[in-house]
This record gives structure tokens, C-alpha cells and sequence, in this order.
């Protein structure tokens, strides 16, 4: 296909095809960084929390009054809760992840020395590892006999914890935790690792948060939590989730109706609570995108159509020379093509420059390649197909036209 | 002549069907896009207590020193956005500004009179007096405690209209009795509906959160040892029990001060800075002072009230408003060149540039006003999207106003004729004489 024509011919509308060009541009640019942003959040949204979230579900469970006797109407709760058809197991917990509230403390295997890894710090009894569905790799679960009581303002260390493999390695590099002693911030004690799951994630989900780079740092210790409010965990056999939650309840009230249930909630909702703004962000974006590309490609139709009503004539005069109607029709598309491979090459620049700006600004990562290119291809298709129908109407245009005039 | 010129414009929209709608579509789709987001942002970023946020102060003090992870809140180099108790209670009883409320977040189970109804949980704030008049709080019934309740830790409560609806039928509970947790308060106020947007007085948790539904005397929520619902940071993990939280440098509480004039906001900082200069010679901070005083607007800036996903959003939805504008652009190009021979007539028949001018703006601002429309539907479409696809919190800030649809309309008016300007322009070029030729 001859170039010159369409050059010239683009030349003398060159208003047109900027107009076209810098919206494939800005397209692009927009494109780009959208659909990274979004693969990004989608995946923030899947981290693996290190739980067995279906068939789990949390109570947050507040005795009113202060009664005195917390650990034992707790134990008697869990107790009944553990008796409930379709349990499977049940404890109760300070906090569990995707809650976005929770401790932290420093961790240190000297304890004279002063960078500690920041981990957050679960409680649990020898039902969380099964409650939770966590999986032990190395050492062993707790034992009834470890478990202690542990109130809101104690400030006391258990003698033995429970790690993930993060938090291990972090703390022993190429030997195995198992039986080693860490010292938690502020205590003089050594506390020994007895266990060590593959992974449990902290509470904490927000999108570049400060907990972002200790994700996966936890620890558990064997205490009752002995709290007015607590949080009670319960696995159900496959199928009743929904059941038990009801039948939870009830049979908490039906115990002691002095408390308050604020919240009997599945951890598959928990976490899409934590993840809403991602994927809400994602959503937005997605629709966006699609606007976007709506948008562009029907202004394409409607110039490129106006186009070929100005060139009627010209179209004619060509066919009545010879020109096949795929000339004509590959007239149109080289020329989108044309118009097109210059906005992409423009927008790829812009869509860098954005991207690096976002780095500086918003503490994004880089922008792949791939995405880049990807982008880039998407505009190129969406202009070749906009120009596919006023084209191929300028190819059925008869070269009678040009004896016509007008 | 301007309403023949509309008339004009109506026929011209008429003959060309498609190239119309398609403009319509393009600026609509645009203004409603940027004006969902704009619409949240504006509300993200409302001043939360016009007329007085300029008089209102949070002071900072650096308790923890340099070099210190600030942990779960912030960043190490950011000053602490909380107080520790112990200084909450030195710059309470300084009484260095005009007025002063140290405050934090707590909840309780609330106990109703009626034992066939289970309790409830209702948040509290626990406050000094002042916190009422500082933040021009409207009370429905009764009035604020006393200072002298303050003093006298008393078992006093002011409940929001919200609580009052629904334990006492919206009457007159002044008098009555709450029971949190056992414990009887009285009622000695009762709210309007307050729930400033955002919650500037504590942006540390929900930055849209709802307000408390109950209020208490500080002094008060300290003895019955109420735990903090909001963030609690150490630098080191506090020993012996409530006390030690109290004695410990763990920061937990907000204040507020509010300074009428400048004059006592520089006063303010020179006794902050005495006051950490005083802490140092006393040896319980080893480090130069570092305090700061920030108003409300510094405060939402400090504490990142928009986040960086919404402005990620602004900005992405505006220039999608641009590629739409350049769209309708080279559309209204479309649309006025093929009738270049109306034009030509019409300037041989006697009609000047100026003319031909004014008939192209009128046409390409109607065009903007039915986008406008458009737009005003598709944001508020937008917005109830917004709405079930983000947080709950953001959803008090999903309501368009009479300013935002001016806004709106303004918008999508402006920037088509802006659009146009170019199209309009190639259209008075139009030379009269060729046209009529090609007839």
C-alpha cells in the first residue's frame, strides 16, 4: 500500500487526526496504568491469609456487667459451642486476620538487642491451629497444661509460642526454630518456640499499610484471652455454616443473656469487607476503562464516517480508475493505522511518565512492560475495529459517484 | 436573534442524529465520570466546621524522641498524631488556651431500662466540657456538664439524638438515666443530630466514621478504666495493668485547643515548646523539644483525609473528561464542517463572522447542557455505584448537593463550548463565495 497519499491526504486534515491521536494517546496512558492498578489490588485482594476461610466463622461476643468469673462463662461458651451439631472445633481469640485491628509487638533473639521484627500476636488455646485451619510444619501444637489466662493490660510472656515460617526465618536463618528461644519486647523471659505453621497473615489488609513488609510475621501464645469482649472462632463441617451461626447464637443467649453479639460474621465476609476498596477500586477502574474505550472508539466511527462523506468524490474518482474496494477499505485502515501507531507511541511515553510520577507521589510500584504493550495492542485493535464500518461503507461506494459531482 | 439561533441549533441536532447523540454520549459519559469523583472528593475534603477551623489547634508533642519507629500509625519521621495520658493531663491542666478537651474513643454495653431488651453497644466519647462549646455542638435538650462535673469525675452523660430516639422516643430525657455496663449515668444533655464530615476530631480510625452516641466526662471514663476503642501505639509495651497504660509513653488521646487569635496561637506554641523544654530538664525526654500546632485544615492534610486511591480516581476520571471534550471536539468538527455550506449562505445572505460565531457557541452549548443532563443522571448513577462497591464510610459522602449539580452543569457547559471554540472558529473561516460555487 502506497503511504504517500494517505500522508498527504492527513496532511491536509491535520486537526482530525491529532484530535484522533491524542485520545488514542491519553487511552492508552489511562489504560495502561489502570489495568496495572487493578491487576495489583486484585491481587492484594487473593494474599492468602493462611487460614481455611470457608466454612469459618467469628463471634464477637461482650459479657455485660464486669462479672468476675470471665474465664469460666468463656470456657462454658466455648463448651457449648464445641457441642453444637456441625462444629468441627472452636476457641477464643484476642484477635484473628482481615479484622484490620489487632497487636503487634517487637520480637528479638537477644534481648539486649535492639532491632526486633515486628510481629502481631495472636492468643489461642490447643483448638486454634484446627479452628483456624493452620498448617503445623514443624514441631507440635499446644497442650491443654500450657494454657494460661491472660487479661487486657497484663503485660506477661508465655513461656512457649507457636511462629509461622516468615517470622522463623526472619528470626533463624537456615537452621529450624523449633526449640530455639526468642525474647518478646519488654520481657526478660525467653519464650521457645514449640511450632511453626506455614503461614498466618496479620490482621492488618490496607494497601500499602505499614504492616505491608510484616505480613506474614506472627506469632501465637497459649493464653485464654480474659477480656469482657472477645472474639469467638468456630469451624463448621462443610455445608452448615450458615446453620450454625443461627444455631450459635441462640445457644450463647440461651446460656447468659447478659452480653452483647455484636457480630456473627463468616471470615469469607470478613475478608471481603478488609478487600472492599481494592476491589472497589478495581470495579471503578474496570468501568472506566471500558467507557473509556467506548468512548474512543465511537469518536473514531463518527470522524472517520465524516471523513468518507468529504471524500466521496475522491473515493468515487479512485474506484472509477481501477481501485479495487479493498483498496479503498485498506485506504481507511492503514490510515487509522497510521494515526493509531502514533498516539500508542505517544501514549506509551505518557503512560511511563504517569507511572513514574505515581511512583514518586503515591508509592506505587513500576510499571511493567506488558502492560504497556498490552494497552497499546488493545488501542490499535479498538481503532481498526472502529474503522472497520465507516470503511467498508466508503468501499461500497459505486464509481458512478464520480460523474455525479456534488 | 438568540432564540432563532436555538431554534437553529435544535434543527441542525435534529439532522444529524447519530454524530448528535454520539456528542451527548461522549460529554455526558465525561462529566458524569469526573463529576462522581469530584463529588466525593469535594465532600472528602469539606472544611468540617466553617468559621471556626481556622481557630481550632491539635498539639503535638514529640514523647518518644528520634529514631523511633513510630509503629502501626505512622512513619519514624512523622510527629506522633496522638498525646500520652500523662501530657494530655499536664496541657488539660495548664489551661493555656481558651478552651481545651483532651478525648478519646471508648465503647460500653448499654443496659436498657426495659429487661425484655438485650443491650446493646453504643460508642462513647469520653471529653472534658469545652468539647461541646469548641466544636459549636447543637443541643436538642438540656445543656453540657459542668467543669465542676469534670473535676468531680461524675457519673454524668450527654447522649446524641440518634440515642435519645430510640431509648426515650425522641422526648426530653434530661433528668434520666443511661445504665453502660451496670453503671448509671445522667443525662444532663441531648444532642441534635452532629456528625461533622469528616470527622475531624478524631481521624485516626474512620476518618467518615459516626459520632459517639454517648458522651462522657474524661475524668469519669478514666476511673471506670473504659478501654480505648481507637489506636493505642507504644515504644515499649506498657507493665502493670491500667495504671502503667496511664503512666506509660504509649499515645491514646486526642486534644484539641481552640485559640481565637493568632496572637494566642503563637503564645500556644511557645508554651508547648516550654512545656517539652520543661519535660527534658526534668529528664523524662532526652531530646531537643519538638512540638507542633496544627489547625483543622493542616490536621486533614496531616492525618491524609483523601486517600491516595481517591485521588488516583480523580485523576483518572478527569482525564477521561479530556479525552471526551477532545471527542466532542473533533465531532462538533464533523458536524459544523459538513454544513460549511449553510454557513456559506448564510454569510453571502448578509450574516457576518460574528453571527455565524454566535450561532456555533449557542449550538455547541446546547449540546453541553444536554450532556449536562446526561451527566447529572449518569453521576448520580455513579454515586450509588460508589456507594455498594466501596466502604460504608464513604457512602456520607455520596450526596450530591445544589453546588455539585451547578457544578456539574457549569462544567459540562464550559468546557463544550471550549471544545467548540475550534470547530466554531474553521466555521467562520468559511469563504461564502466557494461554497455557493460548488452549488
Amino acid at each position: 500500500m502506497e503511504l504517500r497519499p494517505i500522508l498527504s491526504a492527513m496532511r491536509r486534515n491535520k486537526v482530525g487526526a491529532i484530535l484522533i491521536g491524542v485520545q488514542i494517546a491519553v487511552t492508552l496512558a489511562i489504560l495502561c496504568n489502570a489495568l496495572f492498578i487493578m491487576e495489583q489490588r486484585l491481587a492484594l485482594s487473593h494474599r492468602p491469609s493462611g487460614m481455611e476461610e470457608s466454612n469459618l466463622f467469628a463471634i464477637d461476643n461482650e459479657f455485660v456487667g464486669e462479672p468476675a468469673d470471665l474465664p469460666v462463662r468463656q470456657q462454658a461458651d466455648m463448651a457449648a459451642l464445641r457441642a453444637l451439631p456441625g462444629v468441627i472445633d472452636a476457641y477464643d481469640a484476642n484477635e484473628y486476620p482481615l479484622t484490620n485491628s489487632g497487636w503487634s509487638e517487637g520480637v528479638t533473639v537477644d534481648p539486649d538487642q535492639p532491632s526486633a521484627v515486628l510481629c502481631s500476636l495472636y492468643f489461642g488455646d490447643q483448638h486454634a491451629l484446627a479452628t483456624l485451619g493452620l498448617k503445623l510444619i514443624s514441631g507440635r501444637n499446644f497442650n491443654a497444661s500450657e494454657i494460661t489466662d491472660r487479661g487486657p493490660t497484663d503485660q506477661v510472656h508465655a513461656a512457649s509460642a507457636i511462629v509461622t515460617r516468615t517470622l522463623a526465618e526472619k528470626l533463624f536463618p537456615g537452621v529450624s526454630a523449633v526449640g530455639r528461644s526468642v525474647y518478646i519486647e519488654g520481657s526478660k523471659h525467653p519464650t521457645t518456640i514449640i511450632g511453626v505453621v506455614e503461614r498466618l497473615q496479620m490482621p492488618w489488609t490496607q494497601a500499602g499499610g505499614w504492616a505491608e513488609k510484616y505480613f506474614y510475621n506472627s506469632m501465637i501464645e497459649p493464653y485464654h484471652f480474659v477480656a469482657p469482649e472477645t472474639w469467638y472462632l468456630v469451624r463448621t463441617q462443610p455445608g452448615r455454616l450458615a446453620a450454625v451461626m443461627q444455631a450459635a447464637r441462640k445457644q450463647l443467649f440461651a446460656i447468659d443473656r447478659a452480653r452483647v453479639i455484636d457480630k456473627v460474621e463468616a471470615v469469607t465476609d470478613t475478608r471481603a469487607e478488609a478487600y472492599r476498596d481494592d476491589r472497589g477500586l478495581a470495579v471503578i477502574l474496570a468501568v472506566v476503562c471500558a467507557s473509556l474505550l467506548g468512548v474512543t472508539g465511537f469518536g473514531i466511527v463518527g470522524l472517520t464516517s465524516y471523513w468518507v462523506s468529504q471524500r466521496r468524490r475522491q473515493i468515487g474518482i479512485r474506484r472509477a480508475l481501477g481501485a479495487t474496494r479493498g483498496a479503498i477499505l485498506r485506504y481507511f485502515q492503514t490510515e487509522n493505522l497510521l494515526i493509531a501507531a502514533a498516539g500508542g507511541v505517544v501514549g506509551i511515553g505518557l503512560a511511563i511518565a504517569i507511572n513514574l510520577w505515581m511512583v514518586t507521589s503515591f508509592a506505587m510500584p513500576r510499571l511493567q512492560v506488558g502492560w504497556a504493550v498490552a494497552g497499546a495492542l488493545i488501542v490499535l485493535l479498538l481503532g481498526q475495529l472502529a474503522v472497520l464500518w465507516p470503511a467498508l461503507r466508503a468501499a461500497a461506494l459505486p464509481p458512478a459517484l464520480a460523474t455525479r459531482g456534488g | 436573534m438568540i432564540s432563532y439561533y436555538f431554534s437553529l441549533a435544535i434543527r441542525s441536532l435534529k439532522r444529524n442524529i447519530v454524530l448528535t447523540i454520539l456528542m451527548i454520549a461522549a460529554i455526558g459519559v465525561g462529566i458524569g465520570a469526573s463529576m462522581t469523583t469530584l463529588t466525593v472528593f469535594r465532600a472528602m475534603g469539606a472544611d468540617p466546621i466553617p468559621g471556626k477551623s481556622a481557630r481550632l489547634f491539635v498539639p503535638q508533642i514529640d514523647n518518644w524522641g528520634p529514631n523511633k519507629d513510630s509503629g502501626p500509625a505512622g512513619s519514624p519521621h512523622k510527629l506522633q498524631n496522638q498525646l500520652a495520658y500523662t501530657d494530655a493531663v499536664a496541657l488539660m491542666n495548664a489551661h493555656a488556651a481558651a478552651r481545651q478537651s483532651a478525648m478519646y474513643a471508648s465503647g460500653l454495653p448499654l443496659i436498657p431500662a426495659n429487661p425484655q431488651l438485650q443491650p446493646f453497644q453504643v460508642r462513647i466519647r469520653a471529653a472534658y466540657t469545652d468539647f461541646f462549646p469548641m466544636f459549636d455542638v447543637p443541643f436538642r435538650y438540656g445543656a453540657p456538664w459542668s467543669a465542676a462535673d469534670d473535676s468531680a469525675h461524675a457519673d454524668v452523660a450527654v447522649i446524641s439524638r440518634e440515642l435519645n430516639d430510640k431509648l426515650f422516643a425522641g422526648a426530653d430525657s434530661v433528668g434520666k438515666t443511661v445504665n453502660l455496663d451496670n453503671h448509671a449515668y445522667r443525662i444532663v444533655g441531648v444532642l441534635q443530630h452532629w456528625e461533622p464530615i469528616p470527622k475531624f476530631y478524631d481521624l485516626i480510625d474512620e476518618k467518615f466514621g459516626k459520632s459517639a452516641e454517648v458522651y462522657l466526662p474524661f475524668t469519669r471514663a478514666i476511673d471506670a478504666r473504659m478501654d480505648s476503642w481507637g489506636s493505642f501505639n507504644c515504644k515499649e509495651s506498657p507493665a502493670g495493668g491500667w495504671d502503667g497504660r496511664l503512666r506509660s509513653e504509649c499515645i491514646w488521646i486526642q486534644f484539641w485547643v481552640e485559640l481565637p487569635t493568632s496572637a494566642d496561637a503563637a503564645q500556644y506554641r511557645g508554651f508547648l515548646q516550654n512545656y517539652a523544654a520543661e519535660q527534658r530538664r526534668s529528664g523524662r525526654f532526652d531530646w531537643p523539644p519538638r512540638t507542633e500546632l496544627r489547625d483543622v485544615t493542616q490536621w486533614l492534610q496531616f492525618n491524609e483525609v483523601v486517600s491516595d486511591e481517591f485521588r488516583i480516581l480523580v485523576l483518572v476520571s478527569f482525564s477521561f473528561l479530556f479525552v471526551c471534550l477532545l471527542n466532542a471536539m473533533g465531532l462538533m468538527l464533523a458536524k459544523f464542517m459538513s454544513r460549511a455550506r449553510d454557513f456559506g449562505v448564510r454569510r453571502a445572505l448578509g450574516a457576518n463572522r460574528r453571527a455565524i460565531f454566535a450561532q456555533c457557541v449557542i449550538e455547541s452549548g446546547v449540546i453541553g447542557f444536554a450532556g449536562a443532563l446526561l451527566g447529572l443522571a449518569l453521576t448520580s448513577l455513579g454515586l450509588m455505584g460508589l456507594r455498594s462497591l466501596l466502604s460504608k464510610s464513604i457512602a456520607a459522602l455520596t450526596h450530591l448537593d445544589a453546588a455539585d449539580i451547578s457544578i456539574v452543569i457549569a462544567l459540562a457547559v464550559a468546557s463544550t463550548v471550549i471544545a467548540g471554540l475550534y470547530p466554531t472558529w474553521r466555521a467562520t473561516r468559511v469563504q461564502p463565495a466557494w461554497h455557493l460555487k460548488a452549488q
